[in-house]
């Protein structure tokens, strides 16, 4: 039964955190930045989640407007941010740490203004459906409808990802832009624009991510808190485990993530929360360097 | 719809890579542009597709001047830009490199029908129409290069050394092709070429490049038989 | 060159002395941020070494700060450790930590090197909850001793804490300074500079990445120490991400190549907090607002660097200065 809980516990989490390194892979293909402000943008996200849940009283109205929010916001740095970046500090030797000193700072604002503006409050988001655990022959799982729920929504917008980029002319547009962006500017490709929309898309799924991972914990929302900062951490070492180029990478990275965190706190010691992802990360780092799914030189890029 | 190029000067940082550059390439004609490494042809052509700002100088196609426009702009109006070494996205498939080139359109109906025109025109790609384009050969894959950028149904084709690390069998027959195009799809084409004598034999006016100037400019066949150009770039 | 060490040398001095003299004449608070601002000097030189020469970056090094000031502490509650010994023993800890850190980095680089010290700088801290000689929450007491008698009655603890630190900041300037322009500091511009052209020029380029890891922790250590003898205690929530951040800003705003800038860094890190005090005392606003405004401004002032003065006020202005020369020549 442990086994089977810990098995369900580690699925669901990981799902999340797939969803987290998605985005993290998609602003990575788009301007070549690893965004360490994701997490702070889907914390952003999901206090605006927050405020439509208590506005409107809908958790299913509040996610698409978590998810509307956050692509806005992540357009904006686009836009501002990362625009200004790459004119001004593309050269010299602060060009290769300019954009992680950039999101980090990003990240540093966000989280205060937050603090700022929300801190204060206990704030709150019930999840659609309950967190009790299903009963099966007398014996009650962790595995609650709401983890079912999570886990079915989140694999039902990767479905809708995949189709995007893998059957219309936006995705098309996107993986173009992201491999060659000259080719793509010479067929006629805004590629600005697409960069941006990468950004947003990245934005949508990091709010996901932050709602789910707000009602899957104890449902209470702080930018402190370490529900986000083990989001800010795992997503990145989803992605980094699937490549950072590779979307299905990310999703697998996630789950894998997500199983041996799980495991290692059930049967090794509950106190390696954030030292257990550092160790995977490392391991994956020294087994291969370049990633599940990535290319041998990405790793330099 | 000529293309007129006026003193344009082109740099990379402080190297003067194209040096008051002036010529006409009327509409319908064939340019065969030439010169050694480092000439400047390739940033010619980037700053022509408006890959690259010119310094100085302008470019005039269709009477207006496109200084200034960007390439993703240019393409909708009739130039198509195929760069140096097999200029297509390695990780998408045949077909994705040719919807690329009619993506700008956004009609998938019509771009359907420019996939067939560039399958017949290259009836090898649409064997492997559903290959990752890196699986393709160097030649299929220049084939691929220059079908996206017909895609597009372009007025202006600028092509950068089509022939660069083909058998001369293969380029030969890419040659045909684009003389073949250049005279069934009314087109104005700029030929940047290493090898100067395939590229002249098929080309209405040819261009010689040094150092970033126009050295010698006149009708193609004049060129072949200049003594000058012989000895200097056609190697007898 | 030798006559260039030893006039930097003669220049350290003298500054030592102004400073003597000033923390003579100020009040007790100033001489705390005083200290403070030496603790971030020293911090600060780690990551211009690290990042700024070597072209590496680290968001880990809170994290090999607490382990400098753990070690330190364990030193002196379980050894009875003279001070000194103490910081050395916080120095070569972290020098370790830094070198199997360093191994693990040479095989990385950019994003890749930062989400893993990133990782680091998250998990590590919670890790001394996991050991009991290391006092879980609470943390373990660092107490350097009173001062000596010698000094004076009026000579005070905060004094005391200003001296110590301050020597260690002239002495581990010095000391980097002279790293920097030795050969190791010329082979990791060059790396910095263009990594296969360094390789192919016969530079073990792992071997030099690691070392300049190895360094840099070890002055991160030392700054994890003597941050730790200003507070009296060492605890996981005195290295909090936060202070991986600030130490990067405080070297992004002296100029990520200048060590002379340190300075700058140093003290704006340390009048931040105050100048938000004021500002919210001045707008009057809530707790909320008071109480993260410092990390705010970190930040802003972190992304507003990036943006506009990317290498530091210093090589700004003499970027500038040159400039002007080259178009009046
Ligand atoms: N990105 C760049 N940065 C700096 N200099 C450049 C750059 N691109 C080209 N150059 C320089 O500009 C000059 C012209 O280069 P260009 O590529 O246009 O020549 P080319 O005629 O196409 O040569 P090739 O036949 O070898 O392709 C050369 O001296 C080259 O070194
Ligand atoms: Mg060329």
């Amino acid at each position: 039964m442990d086994f089977l809980n810990t098995l369900l516990i580690g699925i669901t989490a990981g799902s999340i955190y797939s969803l987290m390194a998605i985005s993290m892979v998609l602003v990575w293909r788009s301007t070549r930045v690893v965004n360490f402000a994701q997490a702070g943008m889907a914390l952003l996200s999901t206090y605006f989640g927050f405020e439509a849940v208590t506005k409107l009283g809908s958790f299913w109205i509040a996610l698409p407007v978590a998810m509307l929010g956050g692509a806005l916001v992540a357009a904006l740095v686009e836009m501002i941010l990362i625009r200004l970046l790459v004119k001004h500090s593309s050269s010299g030797p602060i060009a290769g740490v300019a954009p992680i000193i950039a999101t980090l700072g990003l990240l540093g604002v966000i989280r205060a203004s937050a603090s700022m503006i929300w801190g204060g409050q206990d704030v709150r988001i019930v999840g659609p459906v309950s967190n009790d655990g299903f009963t099966i022959n007398g014996t009650t799982l962790v595995f609650s409808p709401l983890k079912l729920l999570i886990l079915v929504t989140v694999l039902v917008l990767m479905l809708i990802l995949s189709l995007v980029f893998q059957k219309t002319n936006i995705g098309l547009a996107l993986r173009a832009s992201a491999y060659s962006p000259e080719i793509a500017r010479l067929s006629g490709i805004k590629v600005d624009w697409v960069r941006t929309l990468g950004w947003a898309l990245a934005g949508a799924a990091g709010a996901v991510a932050g709602m789910f991972q707000t009602v899957n914990g104890n449902g209470t929302l702080s930018p402190d808190s370490i529900e986000f900062s083990l989001l800010l951490v795992s997503g990145f070492i989803a992605a980094v485990i699937g490549g950072l180029d590779s979307l299905i990478g990310a999703v697998i990275g996630g789950l894998v993530l997500g199983l041996m965190i799980s495991f290692v706190l059930m049967y090794i010691s509950s106190g390696l929360f954030f030292i257990a992802p550092f160790v995977i990360l490392l391991l994956v780092l020294f087994i291969r360097p370049q990633g599940i799914f990535g290319a041998k030189a990405a790793r330099r890029a | 719809m000529t293309l007129t190029v006026s003193n344009l000067t082109v740099h990379h940082g402080a190297i003067c890579a194209v040096n008051q550059v002036s010529l006409t390439v009327p509409a319908g004609k064939l340019a065969a542009i030439i010169g050694s490494n480092g000439a400047g042809k390739t940033t010619l052509l980037r700053t022509l597709s408006g890959l690259k700002h010119p310094t100085q100088g302008e470019i005039s196609w269709n009477g207006e001047n496109i200084v200034g426009t960007k390439p993703e702009m240019l393409v909708r109006r009739g130039i198509s830009h195929v760069g140096e070494g097999k200029s297509v996205v390695p990780e998408l498939t045949v077909k994705e490199n040719l919807e690329l080139g009619a993506i700008w359109r956004r009609n998938n109906q019509e771009s359907k029908e420019s996939i067939e025109n560039v399958v017949s025109i290259f009836p090898r790609l649409g064997e492997r129409i559903n290959q990752r384009s890196d699986t393709l050969s160097g030649g299929e894959r220049q084939m691929l290069a220059i079908g996206r950028a017909i895609m597009s149904k372009p007025q202006l084709l600028l092509l950068d050394e089509p022939s660069l690390g083909l058998a001369p069998l293969v380029v030969e027959q890419i040659f045909q092709t684009i003389r073949d195009l250049t005279n069934s799809m009314n087109l104005t084409v700029l030929l940047v070429e290493q090898n100067a004598m395939g590229a002249l034999k098929i080309a209405d006016l040819g261009i010689v490049l040094n150092l970033g100037s126009v050295a010698v400019a006149g009708s193609a066949s004049a060129l072949i038989d200049d003594p000058a150009v012989r000895s200097a770039y056609l190697g007898y | 060159m030798h006559k260039k060490q030893s006039r930097d040398l003669l220049l350290f001095i003298l500054g030592g002395v102004v400073l003597y003299f000033l923390s003579g004449m100020v009040d007790e608070l100033r001489v705390y941020q005083g200290a403070s601002i030496a603790v971030y000097v020293i911090a600060i030189s780690s990551i211009i070494l690290l990042t700024g020469y070597s072209g590496q970056v680290s968001l880990g090094h809170g994290a090999l700060m607490a382990v400098g000031a753990y070690a330190a502490a364990v030193a002196r509650i379980e050894l009875q450790a003279p001070i000194i010994l103490c910081f050395v023993i916080a120095v070569l800890a972290a020098a370790i930590g830094g070198a199997l850190l360093g191994a693990a980095a040479a095989r990385l680089s950019g994003p890749y090197l930062a989400g893993t010290t990133l990782a680091l700088a998250i998990g590590l801290p919670s890790l001394a909850n996991q050991f009991s000689v290391l006092g879980g929450e609470q943390g373990l007491l660092f107490d350097v001793g009173f001062p000596p008698l010698s000094l004076g009655e009026e000579f005070t603890q905060y004094k005391w804490f200003f001296w110590i630190a301050a020597l260690a900041a002239l002495i581990s300037m010095w000391a980097v300074k002279n790293i920097l322009s030795s050969r190791y500091g010329r082979t990791w511009r060059a790396i910095r500079g263009n990594e296969v052209a360094a390789q192919l020029s016969g530079i073990n380029i792992a071997r030099s990445k690691i070392l300049a890891f190895t360094i840099s922790a070890g002055i991160a250590g030392l700054a994890g120490a003597l941050l730790s003898m200003t507070i009296g205690t060492v605890s996981p929530s005195a290295f909090p991400l936060a202070l991986s951040f600030s130490l990067l800003t405080g070297a992004v705003l002296s100029g990520i190549t200048t060590l002379g800038g340190a300075m700058i860094g140093a003290v704006v890190l340390v009048a931040i907090p105050e100048v938000a005090d004021a500002v919210a005392n001045r707008i009057g606003s809530s707790e909320r607002v008071t109480t993260n405004l410092p990390g705010f401004l970190v930040s802003a002032l972190l992304i507003l660097t990036v943006l506009f003065v990317p290498n530091g006020p210093v090589e700004q202005h003499r970027a500038r200065k040159a400039k002007k020369k080259n178009y009046l020549s």
